[in-house]
């Protein structure tokens, strides 16, 4: 018997199935901030969204996955695409019709910025943000900033903006290289 | 007025004030005189625009019309936009566009920090995520008066000349209309008499700094962009920023 193109209905009845991959049983928690650990921020792919703290919480309401996200900047362009990334991989794990929240309060920090999270900025060659950003004043002096390629003290601020919002330019005095320092905020 | 109303036109202006002050620097793409600084006004816009969808969104949800964040700021005209005068101006030189920077610094700043107080949650929650960046562009931009200010012969000349320019701008950013009144009363908007000190005496403490004087508090002030009377320079914006969107009404993407 010839094999005949699948027909709208097709697609209609397909997309009402449990998925193959589906599990029987629910995913952990645990087992989700796992999987979230694994979708990388687009714009610093060295650092995962749960890294960089804007996963804020999970949880099940019966067989219904809530994540809520919160976006580092109110004009972060990566907002989006993020949410959809987180979508994705939570889809592609099996959970159905996860509901992806966007919170704004408590605002994100660079203090919720894993360590792990932090080193890997710094191998990445980002500076990661400097002490606690409750304690950084409106006015005060600049922040001593490590150089992450060769770790001299010895750097300056070229622009107290980057390539992205959250980044501030330095460059490095002694090794000469220019440098994105993850802005404390 | 009912107090929903009075508090849609508030969040319409707060909103229109972040939005065309961040289309205006957008006009720098490619344009600004360094690329360090195309960088940050860049940043600073995307902020701003930002934090306009905010507001946007939830004045959207309040006036409940059907329109959503994008119909407000790409279907309304001239005479609804209520954003203050001052966002509105041409960049022009350099040093206008830093000291116009500055003088909306010092006004978002104090106002978001009060608004992180507001009786209203949302209000509260977008203002918490706004005065963070809010603080990092008045650190910038009154770095750069200080910079322009007692730098060269040239740099001060240049500056002073766009705090005469602008300073007729500056008292719309202080003085409150019952709007204002209602707001700070409602326990949601800043007090106005304690607003009007915190900018009057940080912009004069960083002209000092900046060896640079400041005109007076009660010289005559242009007002009416919370009203929606604005100078000619809006339509010219409103004519760029919305003409795809009026002329494809239905596209989708861009």
């Amino acid at each position: 018997m010839n094999e005949r193109e699948p027909s709208s209905v097709d697609v209609l009845i397909a997309s009402d199935r449990v998925p193959a991959n589906a599990h029987p049983e629910l995913l952990t928690e645990d087992a989700i901030w796992a999987l979230l650990d694994n979708v990388k921020d687009p714009e610093v792919p060295a650092v995962s969204v749960v890294e960089l703290g804007i996963v804020r919480s999970l949880s099940w309401d019966g067989k219904h996955l809530s994540v809520d996200v919160t976006p580092t900047y109110s004009g972060c362009p990566a907002t989006e695409l993020i949410e959809e990334l987180i979508e994705e991989a939570l889809r592609a794990a099996g959970i159905r019709d996860p509901q992806i929240n966007r919170v704004l309060t408590p605002a994100w920090t660079t203090d919720w910025i894993t360590e792990e999270g932090q080193e890997k900025l710094r191998a990445f060659g980002i500076a990661p943000p400097q002490g606690s950003a409750s304690k950084m004043s409106l006015l005060g002096a600049d922040e001593v900033i490590a150089c992450p390629l060769c770790g001299s003290k010895n750097s300056e601020r070229i622009s107290e903006f980057g390539s992205t919002a959250c980044k501030a330019l330095y460059r490095c005095l002694d090794c000469r290289e220019p440098f994105d320092y993850f802005k404390c905020i | 007025m009912t107090q929903q109303q009075v508090l849609q036109e508030y969040l319409l202006r707060l909103a229109d004030s972040d939005m065309i002050l961040g289309q205006r620097l957008s006009e720098l793409t490619g344009k600004a005189p360094a690329v360090e600084e195309e960088l940050a006004v860049m940043n600073v816009a995307l902020d701003l625009v930002g934090q306009a969808r905010n507001w946007y969104e939830y004045a959207a949800e309040l006036i409940d019309d059907g329109r959503d964040a994008d119909k407000l700021v790409f279907l309304r005209d001239a005479h609804d936009y209520r954003n203050l005068l001052m966002v509105e101006q041409p960049n022009d030189d350099y040093a206008v566009t830093i000291a116009r920077q500055f003088f909306f610094d010092v006004w978002h700043y104090f106002t978001m920090k009060s608004l992180v107080n507001a009786s209203d949650e949302r209000v509260a929650n977008i203002a918490a995520k706004a005065v963070k960046e809010a603080t990092y562009h008045l650190r910038r931009s009154s770095e750069w008066v200080k910079r322009m200010g007692d730098g060269t012969e040239e740099s001060h000349r240049r500056i002073q000349d766009a705090f005469n320019l602008l300073w007729r701008f500056t008292g719309e950013l202080v003085t409150p209309d019952e709007i204002d009144q209602a707001m700070f009363e409602a326990g949601i908007g800043p007090d106005p008499e304690q607003l009007k000190q915190d900018w009057f005496g940080m912009v004069r403490e960083v002209a000092a700094q900046a060896t640079l004087t400041t005109g007076e508090e009660d010289a005559w002030m242009y007002m009416g962009g919370k009203r929606g009377e604005h100078t000619e320079h809006l339509g010219h914006i409103l004519a760029v920023m919305q003409f795809l969107p009026r002329a494809y009404p239905d596209a989708t993407t861009w």
